[in-house]
């Protein structure tokens, strides 16, 4: 491969129970590019992705094995802070899940509860640059104080993206984040995650083949929790290699 | 009309007849009671000690005495329920040794109030030496308002949504900071509700406070939580079964306070509900 990764993967396991959900995985994900986990229901790409945050230590009976590396550090040491790593590690979730309260505070909260920083000029800077930064600056910038939950749901994702950023984190992982969106707000969303590419690594996780076409430069395909093909997103989707993702992606199931 | 549609008439007939039930009796009580106090009602009544063997005068020292009462089961019970509650709901391991306790909990708001007046004697009163007081018996109060405090509590922490916890976690907060910013908010309603509900079943209660703190007359203010004080379901059964040719009107009476006490103490609820949800963020 011609790039360092930023994320890796050393014979990754996952188990619920006695289900294994993730099989020996090994993927490289490149840097400051949108890499796309695609796959049927079911497959394991949301889980895969919930373990480079190590969102998976919050569900009872999960068993790790293997290694998920991030800036040469195995993220599953004992000495790893998990809270820093939840901070340069950001997640989107598929329902732009605010909190019922300002968008100020949405923004902030991060802010607080990792005491980065408390000159308000200070924190009201950070708020700007995330809110530009998802091109929202203009439209909330005198609605700081209004509740996130009335704003129209595209651009409360856009707000959970922000509030993600603004904690600068290294990598967003974003799973499903239009499923819940209408087809021109999934578009703007796209054209903002390659925008954010150029400063963050992405790894979105999307049923929607077309929108990983569209937007990332490589692609992974799973099934039924194995990776079956990783490369770039060109050749996943012209030139497969495995007859299972080319099966997948003419829609042949799945 | 096809048979379905008659079906669902005849059932929402039923349901509909027995909410009617439930809440004819509580309108009687109240239409009662309110008839037959409402001549007795003054603010000499309220303000005024008993006299004349309880006959005539007022019953102020039972009402102070039942608001110390309540005041001192919040004061334990609330903290106490809340925090434990938040233990059990977000940290205690699933084991065997948790299942136990929740049971336990489960199984002690079933016990008789007379047998937690019992223990609150054996332990408060005599063990510990505290005496017939208002501290033992906001204690024995405090323990027999935990189980539904804690109960209430819990169910209102496992109505929050996985996924509020999910954001917070996911940029990095604690589990304590998950759970002071992004739950406890949104439990904090249906705790209030039950703190509420078991608070007003403790100053209705006579059983618990009969050994451990209630005066049969004691015309005077407490002076500190080592004094007794009257009480008014206490005073209330007093007054019905022990003294003869008691104005049946005073009876109403205390019981009328009482029931406004009660009511009180829902309002306060209402109110403090209506204000969190106008300012979620604290």
């Amino acid at each position: 491969m011609e790039f360092f990764p930023k994320i890796e993967t050393r014979n990754l396991n996952l188990y619920y129970g006695s289900f294994s959900a993730l099989k020996n995985i090994n993927i490289k994900i490149p840097p400051k590019e949108i890499t796309a986990i695609i796959g049927p229901s079911g497959c394991g790409k949301s889980t895969l992705l919930r373990c480079f945050n190590r969102m998976n230590d919050l569900i009872e009976n999960v068993k790790i094995t293997g290694e998920v590396i991030i800036d040469n550090k195995n993220i599953f040491d004992k000495n790893v802070n998990l809270l820093n790593l939840r901070r340069n590690v950001g997640m989107v979730f598929q329902r732009p899940n605010v909190f019922d309260a300002s968008v100020y505070y949405n923004l902030t909260f991060g802010i607080k509860i990792h005491r980065l920083m408390r000159n308000k000029n200070k924190i009201n800077d950070a708020i700007q640059m995330s809110l530009e930064g998802v091109g929202l600056w203009n439209d909330l910038k005198d609605k700081l104080k209004k509740n996130a939950r009335y704003l129209p749901l595209e651009q409360q994702q856009r707000l959970c993206i922000a509030r993600v950023i603004i904690l600068n984190p290294k990598i967003i992982l974003l799973d499903e984040p239009c499923s819940t969106l209408d087809p021109i707000a999934t578009l703007k969303i796209e054209e903002l995650l390659k925008k954010l590419k150029e400063d963050y690594t992405i790894i979105i996780v999307t049923h929607n083949m077309q929108q990983a076409a569209r937007i990332s430069g490589w692609s992974g395909f799973m099934l039924l929790g194995e990776l079956i093909e990783f490369n770039r997103t060109k050749i996943i989707f012209t030139n497969p290699t495995d007859s299972r993702t080319e099966d997948y992606i003419t829609g042949r199931f799945g | 009309m096809n048979l379905a549609r008659i079906r669902e008439r005849i059932a929402f007939t039923i349901l509909g007849l027995s909410t009617l039930f439930v809440i004819l009796p509580i309108f009687a009580i109240v239409f009662y009671i309110v008839k037959n106090a409402i001549g007795a009602i003054s603010w000499n009544f309220i303000l005024d000690i008993p006299r004349h063997g309880m006959r005539e005068g007022g019953i102020y020292p039972a009402i102070v005495g039942t608001i110390c009462l309540v005041l001192g089961t919040i004061l334990f019970s609330l903290p106490l329920g809340i925090m434990s509650a938040i233990y059990l709901v977000e940290y205690a391991n699933d084991n065997f040794f948790t299942k136990l306790v929740k049971v336990s909990i489960v199984n002690l708001s079933g016990i008789p109030s007379i047998v937690y007046g019992l223990f609150g004697m054996a332990l408060f009163v005599i063990f510990l030496k505290l005496g017939t007081s208002i501290l033992s018996g906001c204690l024995t109060l405090s323990i027999m308002s935990l189980p539904l405090i804690i109960t209430a509590t819990k169910e209102a922490l496992e109505a929050v949504p996985f996924s509020f916890r999910e954001i917070s976690l996911s940029l990095g907060a604690t589990k304590w900071q998950t759970i002071r910013y992004c739950v406890l908010p949104y439990a904090l309603p249906g705790i209030l509700t039950g703190t509420v509900l078991s608070l007003s079943r403790a100053a209705g209660e006579t059983a618990p406070i009969l050994f451990t703190v209630a005066a049969f007359y004691l015309p005077r203010l407490p002076r500190s939580i080592f004094d007794q004080v009257m009480a008014l379901p206490y005073h209330l059964y007093v007054i019905s079964t022990q003294i003869p040719n008691m104005p049946l009107r005073l009876s109403f009476a205390t019981a009328f306070v009482l029931i406004v006490l009660v009511f009180l103490m829902n309002l306060v609820n209402v109110i403090l509900r209506i204000q969190f949800r106008k300012k979620k963020q604290w």
